[in-house]
This record gives C-alpha cells, sequence and structure tokens, in this order.
C-alpha cells in the first residue's frame, strides 16, 4: 500500500447526514471482480442524471472540485452495507482523507485499508471546515497525519485524534496480512488451545 | 473475577494476542462468504501466493446476484453476474471450501443458510463480507461485517485485526400487543436510538419480549443491528436456542454436543456487568410500524402522519426534507393513505419460515389488489421447500404472489428483481435508502403480515385491521 504522509488539496463539502453507501456506489456497480476504476461511479446517483449527463448542481461536478482530495461530510457517512467498492471508488477518484462528525463503523474500517484517512472532529471544528470547504478552489487545506493536524485555508490548525496502530499503517502503507503472518505462532497455538477447549467448532 | 457481559466473554474466548495498545487478533470460527465481495479477496490471495488458513471453517454460497425466478436454471442472463457466480464457483473449489452452488436445495441467502445448516452456532466469532451478517448474532454468537480486505486477511490468517467495541444493553420489557412483530422491535429501536446511536457499540438484546421470540424472530432482531449503526447485535442463548440448533447437519453430536451445551450454559451477562449504554422500549408501547423516508430511522407507526421537516434538528431537517421528496409524500399525509405498488416479502431479514407463515396467515382466502406486483422470496431452497409442504405457497399464489427461488432478490436490485423510477414498494427488507431497490425506487419498510395487508389493500395498511 502507498504510504499516506501529508495532503494538501480542495476540500468538497458535502453537509448532508447519513450519506450511505449506496449513495457511494450503487449496487449497479459492486459487480466488477476488480478493485480499480470506480471513481467514474463515485456518487453515481447523485453525480449523474438518468441520461448519463453530468447534474452540474453536485459537488464534485463543479470546476473547483473536480480534484477535489479531502470530502468534509455530514455525521454518520458511510453508513449501510459492508461494501468495500465505497472506499475503492473514493480513492480512485482521487479522495484521500474524509472528514465527519462520525463514521459507520466497518465503512471506517474499509478506508484505513486502503490508505484513506477516515478524520473524526468534534461538532465545532466540523462548522469550521465545512464553511471552508465551501470556498471553492480556494478551500486548499493541509492534511498532516504525522502531526495529527488539518490547518484550513485561513491557517486555523485543528488536531485530531487517530489509533496509534492504524497511524502506524498508514504512514508506513503496511499489509495488515503481512503483519499479521509474523504473528502467526500466535494463532497457531491459540488454535491448539481452542480445539480442545471447543472442539466442536 | 469482575462480572462480565455476554461480548466481554465470547470476546475473551477469542484473542488469540493482544498488543500493548489494546489491538487484538481475534480468532474467526466461521467465514461465511458470497460471490460478491470475495471475488478480489481471493485474487488476492492468488497474487501473493497465499492459501485459505481454514477451509474447513470457511462456507460460501452465491446469494446477492442470482436470479430467482424459474428459468435461471438454464444459467444466469447477466455477464458480470454471471462471471461474479462462475468466480466463486471456482473460488470455492481451488481453496476446497464448503460450497452450495445455486442448483443446490440448500442454496439461499447466505445469512439463512449458515444457521439453517447448524454452521452457526452459540458463542463462536461469525464474519462475512455482508453487513448483515449481525443476523447471526441471534444465536449468542459474535457476527459482525467486514470488507473485501478484512474476507482476505480472514481467509489468509483465520484472524482479524480488531479492537474492542463497547456495551450497549437494549432492553424490550413485556409482551407485545397482537399484530407486532420481530420486525416492528427492530424498527422501533432504531426509531429510538437512530441510525448512528449504536455506532461503537455491540447491542445485546434482552427482556421479556426478546426472550419470547422464536429464533426466527431474533434473527430479523439482530439482522437490523447494524442499520442502528451496531458493530454487532447479540442475544444470550437458551432453550429456543438450543433447540432450534440440536440436530443440524453441522451442529456438534453425541459427547460433543453434551461438551458444548456446558459451556454455551456459561453464555449469558452476569449479574451486575457494565453496559455503556442502555435503552429500554416496553414491549406493549410498540405498534406495527413502517418506514416514511429514505434511513431506516424514519420509523413511525402505522397509525401516524408524515412528519415536516422542521419537526427535526440539525442536519436531520435537510436530510428529512430531501427523503420525503424522493419518497414523494406530504408532509402531514396519513401512512394508511400511501398508495403502494409492489410488495416484496424476502430477504435475510424476513425470508424464513415463520415470516412466510405469518404473510400467509394475513393472505389466506384473500386476492392482492388488481395491478399489485407481489413477491414472495424464500430466505433459501429449504424454506421454500418447507412452505410447500406447509400448504403456504399455495396460498400466496392464490392471493396473486409470485412464487420464486432462493436469494436476496429485490432488496438490494443486483439481479432482475427491481424497482423502476418512481415505483412504490411495501418491502420486508433492511434498507430503505435512495435507489436501493433499484434507481429512483421507493421502498417503504415493514413486518410479513404488514407487507401482506399492504398487497390486500393496496396502500400501507394497519395489519390489526385485517386481523
Amino acid at each position: 500500500m502507498e504510504k499516506f504522509d501529508k495532503v494538501h488539496g480542495v476540500a468538497a463539502p458535502m453537509p448532508l447526514i447519513n450519506i450511505d453507501t449506496d449513495m457511494i456506489i450503487p449496487k449497479v456497480h459492486l459487480k466488477t471482480i476488480k478493485r480499480s476504476g470506480l471513481g467514474v461511479v463515485l456518487f453515481d446517483e447523485m453525480r449523474y442524471h438518468d441520461d448519463g449527463q453530468e447534474n452540474e448542481d453536485f459537488v464534485l461536478n463543479k470546476p473547483a472540485y473536480r480534484e477535489a482530495e479531502i470530502l468534509v461530510a455530514g455525521d454518520n457517512f458511510g453508513c449501510g452495507s459492508s461494501r468495500e467498492h465505497a472506499p475503492w471508488a473514493i480513492k480512485d477518484f482521487g479522495i484521500k482523507v474524509v472528514i465527519s462528525t462520525s463514521f459507520a463503523d466497518i465503512f471506517f474500517n474499509n478506508c484505513f485499508k486502503n490508505g484513506i484517512l477516515p478524520i473524526v472532529v468534534e461538532e465545532e471544528h466540523h462548522v469550521i471546515l465545512m464553511e471552508d470547504a465551501h470556498k471553492g478552489e480556494n478551500a486548499r487545506m493541509t492534511v498532516h497525519l504525522e502531526d495529527q493536524q488539518i490547518t484550513t485555508s485561513d491557517g486555523v490548525v485543528i488536531e485530531f485524534d487517530i489509533d496509534p496502530h492504524r497511524k502506524h499503517c498508514l504512514l508506513n502503507g503496511l499489509d495488515d496480512i503481512g503483519l499479521t503472518m509474523e504473528k502467526d505462532h500466535h494463532i497457531d497455538k491459540f488454535e491448539n488451545h481452542a480445539g480442545q477447549a471447543r472442539p466442536w467448532v | 473475577m469482575s462480572p462480565k457481559t455476554l461480548y466481554d466473554k465470547i470476546w475473551d474466548a477469542h484473542v488469540a494476542h493482544e498488543a500493548d495498545d489494546g489491538t487484538c487478533l481475534l480468532y474467526i470460527d466461521r467465514h461465511l462468504v458470497h460471490e460478491v465481495t470475495s471475488p478480489q479477496a481471493f485474487e488476492g490471495l492468488r497474487m501473493a501466493g497465499r492459501n485459505v488458513r481454514a477451509p474447513e471453517k470457511t462456507i460460501a454460497v452465491p446469494d446477492h446476484n442470482v436470479p430467482t425466478t424459474p428459468d435461471r436454471v438454464h444459467g444466469i442472463e447477466n455477464p458480470e453476474s454471471r462471471i461474479q457466480v462462475e468466480a466463486l464457483d471456482k473460488n470455492a473449489k481451488d481453496f476446497g471450501i464448503h460450497y452450495y452452488p445455486v442448483h443446490d436445495v440448500r442454496q439461499g441467502i447466505v445469512h439463512i443458510v449458515g444457521p439453517e445448516q447448524g454452521w452457526t452456532l452459540p458463542g463462536m466469532t461469525v464474519v462475512c463480507g455482508d453487513s448483515h451478517t449481525a443476523t447471526h448474532g441471534a444465536f449468542g454468537a459474535l457476527a459482525h461485517g467486514i470488507g473485501t480486505s478484512e474476507v482476505e486477511h480472514v481467509l489468509a490468517t483465520q484472524t482479524l485485526i480488531q479492537k474492542k467495541s463497547k456495551n450497549m444493553k437494549v432492553e424490550i420489557t413485556g409482551k407485545l400487543q397482537p399484530g407486532v412483530t420481530a420486525k416492528d422491535i427492530t424498527l422501533a429501536v432504531i426509531g429510538e436510538t437512530g441510525t448512528a446511536g449504536g455506532t461503537g457499540y455491540v447491542i445485546e438484546y434482552c427482556g421479556e419480549a426478546i426472550r419470547n421470540l422464536s429464533m426466527e424472530g431474533r434473527m430479523t432482531v439482530c439482522n437490523m443491528a447494524i442499520e442502528g449503526g451496531a458493530r454487532a447485535g447479540l442475544i444470550a442463548p437458551d432453550d429456543t436456542t438450543f433447540e432450534y440448533v440440536k440436530g443440524r447437519p453441522h451442529a456438534p453430536k453425541g459427547a460433543q454436543w453434551e461438551a458444548a451445551m456446558d459451556w454455551w450454559k456459561t453464555l449469558y451477562t452476569d449479574e451486575g456487568a457494565h453496559f455503556d449504554k442502555v435503552i429500554t422500549l416496553r414491549g406493549e408501547d410498540i405498534a406495527p410500524v413502517v418506514t416514511w423516508g429514505t434511513s431506516p430511522e424514519d420509523v413511525l407507526p402505522i397509525t401516524a402522519t408524515v412528519p415536516h421537516p422542521n419537526d427535526f434538528e440539525g442536519g436531520k431537517v435537510d436530510a428529512a426534507r430531501r427523503s420525503i421528496e424522493y419518497m414523494g409524500l406530504e408532509a402531514g399525509q396519513k401512512l394508511s393513505d400511501v398508495e403502494i405498488d409492489t410488495v416484496f416479502i424476502g430477504s435475510c431479514t424476513n425470508g424464513r419460515i415463520e415470516d412466510l407463515r405469518a404473510a400467509a396467515e394475513i393472505l389466506k382466502g384473500k386476492k392482492i389488489k388488481d395491478g399489485m406486483r407481489a413477491m414472495v422470496v424464500p430466505g433459501s431452497g429449504l424454506v421454500r421447500a418447507q412452505a410447500e409442504e406447509e400448504g403456504l405457497a399455495d396460498i400466496f399464489k392464490d392471493a396473486g404472489f409470485e412464487w420464486r427461488l432462493a436469494g436476496c432478490s429485490m432488496c438490494l436490485a443486483m439481479n432482475p428483481d427491481q424497482l423502476q423510477p418512481g415505483e412504490r414498494c411495501a418491502a420486508t427488507s433492511n434498507r430503505n435508502f435512495e435507489g436501493r431497490q433499484g434507481r429512483g425506487g421507493r421502498t417503504h419498510l415493514l413486518s410479513p403480515a404488514m407487507a401482506a395487508a399492504a398487497a390486500i389493500t393496496g396502500r400501507l395498511t394497519d395489519v390489526r385491521e385485517l386481523m
């Protein structure tokens, strides 16, 4: 996985709450057996009209936000299904950071597996960031993972929390499976023990 | 020893390794796999030259993509769907995992097949690349959905990297009123907590009304724990659980059954154990409910009216306005006046035998409204066979319902069963998101009995009027 360090880019505002995974990527696009190429259908039903033409009113279709690398979204972002196609599409579009007041659990986990940084901020900070994101192409925020800081286009600095293990993996682009396989002997030991305690499993 | 919750006990029994910062490797007892979220995971294994660590604990079945019409015996027409199902056929064979192919009578929705075959047992950890894995919590198993990267992780290592969630108790006291079902309980809870109310928690459902539910009802309740944002939902196993499990093909037998029972009987929350959040609802207060909006938290009794966006606060004002517009409703409109054109009975939420019995009970000797499109999609081939044996299939067919083969069907519209733009469906499934059942389609979630009532009258209907 690519190492995550710092993002300096345009932040797009999506204040709607409860943006679900069906909105992020509708099921018609889940029929792929690949991980790549989904950016074009990110937010498909909001982004395109029924005839396939772009909806000019949708934030990521506006000239200022077409290259957005950060998304500032409403509460409970990513609720719904476990489809990893949602973060795959976000990543493929070019968005590397999603900021909200809360995320759905599975989506939140899935982001880290794909080098996307989901950041949870307090309501008061969310208001500041959303306002900043509304400034269009001038809304260039900086997200610095090492320092755990977001800097708005006005220079306001907002700190954020992140699980240390997840931070370490993102910063170093570590592959979870490889890391876990280093602990193979613990798994062997557990299997031996559990196999005796619960042989019916 | 300090008192533990049921979740604490199952968690503790499955930690294979704990790092200093509390990050754990949680051992997975059962890994369920379907065709949509697994191809990239198997591909990842192949690219890295890795194997499935515990194929004997891995069970696969195609469900999301498969058509539910009888002509599916001739193959799947949609090329993309066919490729996904064929990929699962191949992956199951190449990696030697248990498999129920499309033509097997045991095929069905993964969350119905697992319990039916006795793969799901009390005290287990169960995962699947599907958010409705929460269903298996009904057995007192810690069960939750995972993404495809985690599917690959479990295939390769039989573990997940996890941090423990907080404990939440949802108690439903007392008895349910006639016409009120497990679906009404689970929707009412989400209406109370909101779709993010359970985020960060594992819920244990308890109380008299939960105890009195069958396993089918308990699965319905736990199935929608995810719609409340929780990682998982749990119900402590009891005699109802043990009776359901006993004799299933993959349930323990003989001495192993006795040994299992000894452990299973310890799987309850100890007196005085700590819950970080507690919600209590009176069973008597729960009415038959329906959803009016595009979030499962948009729940109201069928006797209510469509709310006004200004009834809400914060971001929900805009969200409610958007929902009401999408749903083509008017604030103040009586929910029981909302006309529908489609009825869908099925899904991992309500596609079990008891659900079909409840719907058939209402439909017996009646006809669906003229022009109504109504379908029953049993959750598995075995549910279908049982319903045919019990005469339920004839009741549905006589009433005017289509009697389908097992699959996820119209719950998520990845297969030919879909709504057209503007069509309005009374659905026993779990999500009413925009476009969930087809682009522009409108979904009202409700119980199987309420869905049957709506099919007869052609509008959302209080089932108690037909009882």
